[in-house]
């Protein structure tokens, strides 16, 4: 089925070829990274991980977000998301990929990755981490196909399919649980230590991942003339609004816990991030705009008239992304490293290398999508379906 | 004909399977299935130290002038080749800090001048239920027998997930070489490449030869090292004499580096 | 075959591109010369014997780091019964003291860049 991707209109080509010029800068950044090491990026012995796996941790929630697709879909029989859930098990694979690949670019000896199948440590989260995103990959890879093969054949899919589905919609929940496990159980950051981390990941992941495979189904509808369909989009956004409500609300009860509490290392990575410390205030901007941002998606979420409008849906859905992402993909992981374990600060800011290779890495999981979705839409074209 | 070449395909994929469980059963269950030596081929040095678990006291009121800091802190830097990286990313096994950076939890309001003037040695702080190993993918960080937590650089990814284990900001990572910042390179020890994580080893390879680590031999005597289980050693004597305290016991990794005060 | 004038020749030069690493040196008969490898003044015999050594010398270095760093196990028994304290540096570079003359000749004529010496300092003399 791969061969319909090689079809396109010119705008199709030639926003592959976009991609590609985008991806360059950051492939060279990486060989200098590769050579000379982690030193050219903005991380620093207090501030041991930073952007790269501050992206991984988001995409990891982009990626379950299919789930929220699924469970509806196969358990509940929801016939509105029929045409959709082919792009959510899609958009899965590639930001899985994309998760594997900030991986890989965050490690110091990326050769020595094997290390990890080869000397297999069960009581590190990291292994089981490895485990569970190659597994949920596999997973989509053959669901997403298996499926996608049954509608160009104009068969029902296979009864064997089922226990994959079924062991997807498990699966997604556990490669949130075990990438927040990969946070909430250490013993020195006071911003990760939390027991709702994992639902905190959860919420985050529920809201933020169906609101950019609405978004991106909005840029369909006008590139590939593809429409999700009007019950789809609106369920999914009553979906995205629960989520987001439950997401903003998990983030109060944290501030609650730090403040009521007045235990001052709770309460010092919170204070960084807004209001700053020392004088050290370089995220203050980023974080209090996300919570702007935060409510003012909520606002125009929750009541019915604007979230059903859907000339202003796509703006709310990107403020969400906005306000999600600063929160999940920066001030997680700098409000985890700071203050240092000295309660010192040591401020983090990626460098161009480093966003360069981000980019890069984002580049290539959009060709992923790209390619995906191009097969998927042909085909249910093809079939009428779409 | 169709049908033929997937039942082929099928019968090869599962008969290639079959063939591997032999093997696979025998790396699993075989110990040393591929060693190229035998076992006995290899034994520690008879002259190393033993112990069942090493721990540390340091009499913080005695370092009292900054050249003593500089002499312990130089014999271990020197000889284990740890670079001087200026900037935030730095190596250090061993530094020192003062009172409310060591212990943080330790918040006292109104401290005496003589502790407050005091700076005090960082180190790793091996402890008994690190962190660190715990969330080792690799275990290229482990704890042996003896209790020293140790690293493994061949095995080290870089992944960097025990620096934000460890609550005692004991660990260095290599983000550039370490070469060009060593002023004397010791031709007995390795320096390391970039791209790994190193620490404070309790210098295991001088406790190999019977002796003592580098600081605690530099240090005249501010530096006590034994063992801590030995209800005799000159580590617990000074313990049960002295007060001392460790840092962020309330994480429960309970370190094996005693401070007196 | 349909095509088949060009595709039975285009598939033999193919196997011929494909295997040129192997006939090349036996035709043009460019003769592998082992390199030449300077030996230690002092010491007549390495800890196993020179075959062996140069046959496993890898497998025996990957075995002794995991037992020296991982197991704490300093002291090599060779099969003559002498013993050894295991270091790359300050056992095996101690005798063979010129990396340049000694390590490198054979790794650079088989294209083998083991990158033991990142980390493990060479030694300064020569020998």
């Amino acid at each position: 089925m791969l061969e319909k991707a090689l079809n396109g209109k010119p705008s199709y080509w030639l926003w592959l070829i976009l991609l590609m010029l985008l991806a360059g800068p950051g492939l060279t950044a990486y060989l200098f990274q590769v050579t000379l090491g982690l030193k050219i990026t903005g991380m620093s012995r207090d501030v041991s991980w930073g952007l790269y796996i501050a992206q991984f941790t988001y995409l990891v929630g982009v990626a379950a977000s299919a789930v929220m697709l699924v469970l509806p879909y196969y358990f509940h029989h929801y016939k509105a998301f029929r045409k959709m859930i082919i792009l959510g098990e899609f958009m899965a694979i590639a930001s899985v990929s994309m998760c594997l690949m900030f991986i890989l670019a965050d490690l110091g000896q990326p050769q020595r990755a094997m290390n990890v199948i080869l000397h297999p440590t069960l009581n590190s989260i990291l292994f089981w981490d490895m485990i569970v995103l190659n597994g949920y990959l596999f997973l989509n890879m053959v669901v997403g196909w298996v499926t996608l093969q049954a509608e160009k054949n104009d068969v029902p899919p296979p009864s064997w399919i089922k226990f994959f589905v079924y062991l997807s919609i498990i699966w997604a929940f556990s490669i949130h649980t075990v990438t927040a496990f990969l946070y909430a159980g250490l013993p020195g950051r006071h911003y990760w230590l939390t027991a709702i981390m994992a639902a905190r990941f959860l919420s985050s992941a529920f809201c933020s991942g169906p609101a950019i495979l609405l978004l991106l189904a909005f840029l369909l509808k006008k590139v590939a003339k593809f429409d999700a369909g009007t019950d789809a989009i609106k369920a999914l956004a009553k979906i995205i609004t629960y989520a987001m409500c439950v997401n903003v609300f998990f983030f109060l009860l944290e501030v609650f816990t730090a403040f009521y509490s007045q235990i001052p290392g709770h309460m010092h990575p919170l204070v960084y991030l807004f209001a700053g410390v020392d004088g050290f205030n370089q995220w203050t901007g980023f974080m209090c705009t996300a919570a702007v941002l935060a409510f003012l998606s909520l606002a125009l979420l929750i009541p019915p008239k604007l979230r059903d409008n859907h000339e202003l849906l796509p703006w709310t859905l990107g403020i969400l992304v906005i306000a999600t992402w600063i929160d999940k993909g920066i001030g997680l992981l700098v409000g985890g490293f700071t203050p240092n374990p000295f309660e010192r600060i040591t401020e983090y800011a990626p460098t161009i290398p480093e966003i360069l290779i981000a980019l890069a890495i984002y580049s290539i999981g959009a060709m992923i999508l790209t390619v995906l979705w191009k097969v998927a839409i042909t085909i249910k074209k093809e079939m009428g379906t779409a | 004909m169709n049908n033929c070449r997937r039942k082929f395909l099928k019968i090869a994929g599962l008969s290639a399977l079959g063939l591997g469980v032999k093997p696979a059963l025998d790396l699993l269950t075989v110990p040393d299935a591929h060693a190229l030596m035998p076992p006995d081929a290899y034994k520690p040095d008879a002259k190393g130290l033993k112990a069942k678990h090493w721990g540390m006291v340091i009499d913080t009121s005695k370092f009292d002038k900054p050249e003593k800091f500089e002499k312990v802190i130089q014999a271990c830097h020197n000889t284990h080749n740890v670079p001087e990286i200026p900037g935030k990313q730095e190596v250090k096994w061993l530094w020192t800090d003062e009172f409310k950076a060591t212990f943080p939890d330790n918040e006292q309001h109104y401290i005496p001048d003589k502790v407050e003037s005091r700076k005090f040695l960082l180190l790793c702080n091996h402890c008994e239920n690190p962190a660190c190993v715990r969330v080792c993918p690799t275990k290229a960080t482990f704890k042996r027998e003896d209790g020293i937590v140790m690293m493994d650089m061949h095995r080290c990814i870089g992944c960097r997930f025990c620096m934000a284990a460890c609550p005692y900001g004991a660990r260095s990572f290599n983000f550039g070489e370490p070469r060009p910042y060593l002023k004397y390179e010791n031709p007995e020890y390795p320096t390391r490449m970039r791209g790994v994580v190193e620490k404070c080893t309790f210098c295991t390879e001088r406790l190999a030869l019977g002796k003592m680590p580098y600081c605690a031999e530099a240090s005249g005597g501010a530096i006590l090292f034994g063992d801590l289980n030995d209800a005799k050693s000159e580590v617990r004597k000074a313990l049960k004499e002295n007060f001392t305290i460790r840092r962020k016991v309330a994480l429960g990794t309970s370190p094996s580096v005693y401070y007196i005060i | 075959m349909y095509n088949g004038k060009y595709i039975i020749p285009g598939l033999i030069v193919f196997l011929g591109l494909i295997t040129f690493p192997f006939w090349y040196n036996i035709v043009a008969g460019a003769p592998y010369a082992k390199a030449k490898l300077p030996l230690p003044a002092d010491q007549k015999e390495c800890i196993e014997k020179a075959e062996f050594m140069r046959a496993e010398h890898m497998q025996i270095l990957d075995e002794w780091r995991d037992k020296v760093v991982r197991d704490g196990a300093r002291i090599y028994t060779a099969s003559n019964g002498k013993q050894w304290a295991i270091s790359l540096q300050n056992t095996c570079m101690k005798c063979h003291a010129n990396k340049v003359e000694f390590c490198d000749k054979c790794h650079l004529q088989n294209s083998v860049s083991p990158y033991c010496w990142t980390c493990h300092l060479e030694p300064k003399g020569n020998q």
